[in-house]
């Protein structure tokens, strides 16, 4: 069924017309990439998504329910920049949102409920290949490390979607291959559904099973703003959704044996 | 230009300097050229020592002209100054002047800074971080850290009396809402990525504020209690000068009427290295405590 769902979504900023026409519907599993120039409403699409932006007009809905009015622990969110905090170490950056979870009045957890949140952060750390920096502090982690760190915070959540803006427009080209398959590999694990803004074209293609672009329909010469953009294209892309494969497998593996089992008996 | 290649050498130079475009730089730019360790630390000392002869000298020239010049006193008398204030007991009262009036000026100081830290931070995070606060009370601080806290004076001596209280008052109405304004600020400088961010973890406003704005706050609250060490010693002074039984500022303005520059001067010097060793033991607790500040590109600095 699908997750998530955009219908006759509008976004205005006065006269200004940044999104129009909105429709798009996405499942649980998806790898939506998301291209199109500069200005042309992507950010503002995922800030939507966020909630930390309303829909002028239109709605969006998450599992049939009007999408929360703002960020919330379902949507995760990893920035181009900022996406960590400075004056926590690596661990305790990943421990934060499991310990604001559970302790809502203080937000630290204190002995055996520490420790357990403590080994679920070392393990998440360690398959992003942070479980040697466990107490540097962002600022003494290059880029792509602390990416890294940014998506092992999020993805301890468990979140339902995760929006990524660019989250390797600042990195080398070596280290952006590097993150591309920690992402992909992240993905196929959790069954997440994923949505990444990004200026590689390339990089939408290779890494989506779905790519987004964002463009004008309408161009009036005279007023610029007058007309938002739309998603002009939705391609299908090669690689398949991760639930998919496994849908695939137990049916081939599990199910059909057993009707041919039932057939023979 | 100094031109005196062989014809080898200058046939072997780059086609870029035959094109006559190098600027030949035979002497560096000023803003590139850095003084060593010993030469800083010199260049460092020169007005320091340039102040000292030049007291010294003129200290020396009215002296021999009248030995009973009182203005620019000896160092000799100096001496006897520190001498009778800071180590033997004063014939009135049996304390050591200079220690009690330190300690009677350092306990103002102290509450008044303190109580003016903690009420900006709390009202620096408050209205950084909830915009109906915000609306409610900026324009009330903003307000109230236009009024001068001299002219307040008058009116604290006659609400809280001459005692300590309209002091401690002062300093606290001097400094905070500059503390409340900058923290404000500085909160609403924190990325707005970690913030949301900080939601997407599931964090509530107070826990917002609790583990994500309040600590990076805290290292800018000691930047915001350094800037406004000044204005706390000028409010301390200017209070003590007026009414006080004790106090740094109370003793240099009663020596006053005595001309008792021999004093005076130790005084100012104390209360400079007092402040110079405040600023000084804040600057250290900051690196110590938050060594993410520190090292973050842009962020805090010195």
């Amino acid at each position: 069924m699908s997750l998530l769902s955009f219908s006759q979504v509008w976004k205005e900023y006065g006269e200004h017309v940044v999104l129009e026409r909105l429709n798009l519907t996405v499942n649980a599993g998806e790898f939506c990439t998301i291209v199109g120039a500069s200005g042309c409403g992507k950010t503002t699409f995922l800030r939507m998504l966020l909630g930390e932006e309303q829909p002028s007009r239109g709605h969006i809905r998450l599992d049939g329910h009007d999408l929360p009015d703002e960020p919330g622990p379902d949507r995760g969110v990893v920035f181009q920049r900022y996406s960590v905090f400075p004056h926590l170490t690596v661990l305790k950056n990943v421990m934060l949102g499991l310990e604001l979870r559970g302790a809502r009045f203080t937000g630290r957890l204190f002995g055996a409920a520490r420790r357990a949140v403590r080994d679920q952060a070392c393990e998440m750390l360690d398959s992003v290949g942070l479980g040697q920096a466990l107490e540097k502090y962002p600022s003494e982690l290059s880029g792509g490390m602390q990416q890294r760190l940014a998506l092992a915070q999020s993805l301890i959540m468990h979140p339902r979607i995760l929006l990524l803006d660019e989250p390797f427009g600042a990195l080398d080209p070596g280290i952006r291959a590097d993150m591309h398959e920690l992402v992909l590999r992240l993905w196929e694990q959790s069954g997440l559904t994923v949505f990444m803004i990004t200026h590689d074209i390339k990089e939408g293609f290779h890494l989506g099973t779905r790519l987004l672009v964002f463009d004008k329909v309408r161009i009036d010469a005279q007023a610029l703003h007058a007309y938002g953009a739309s998603i002009t294209y939705d391609l299908p892309l090669a690689r398949t959704p991760a639930g998919t494969i496994e849908d695939i497998r137990r049916h081939v593996e599990e199910e059909v044996p057993r009707a041919l089992e039932a057939a023979v008996n | 230009m100094v031109e005196t290649g062989t014809a080898e050498a200058s046939s072997l130079r780059s086609s870029g300097e035959k094109g006559g475009h190098w600027r030949r730089t035979l002497v560096k730019r000023l803003i590139n050229r850095q003084p060593g360790p010993i030469l800083r630390v010199s260049l460092g000392m020169l007005p320091f020592l340039l102040l000292l002869g030049l007291y010294l000298a003129a200290s020396h020239a009215r002296l021999e002209a009248n030995p009973n010049d009182k203005l620019l006193p000896s160092f000799t008398s100096f001496g006897e100054a520190v001498q009778r204030m800071a180590i033997e007991p004063s014939q009135r009262s049996g304390e050591i002047l200079l220690w009690a009036d330190t300690g009677a000026s350092l306990k103002r100081l102290a509450l008044g800074v303190g109580i003016s830290a903690l009420t900006g931070l709390v009202f620096g995070v408050l209205l950084g971080s909830i915009p109906y606060l915000r609306a409610n009370l900026a324009p009330f601080v903003a307000a109230l850290s236009m009024i001068p806290p001299m002219a307040l004076l008058p009116i604290l001596f006659i609400v809280f009396g001459l005692g300590e209280v309209s002091k401690i008052v002062l300093i606290v109405f001097g400094i905070t809402p500059f503390i409340i304004r900058d923290l404000q600020q500085r909160v609403r400088e924190l990325p707005v990525e970690q913030i949301i961010k900080a939601q997407t973890l599931s964090a509530s406003s107070w826990q917002l504020m609790l583990r994500v704005i309040l600590p990076q706050v805290l290292p800018r609250l000691l930047d915001a209690v350094r800037l406004s060490l000044g204005s706390a010693w000028l409010f301390l002074i200017a209070a003590e000068a007026i009414a006080a039984t004790e106090g740094l500022g109370y003793r240099i303005f009663l020596l006053r009427r005595y001309l008792a520059m021999d004093v005076i001067l130790p005084y100012v010097a104390w209360i400079t290295l007092l402040a110079w060793l405040t600023d000084l033991a804040l600057r250290l607790i900051s690196r110590r405590a938050f060594p993410w500040f520190h090292t973050q590109t842009g962020g805090g600095g010195a």
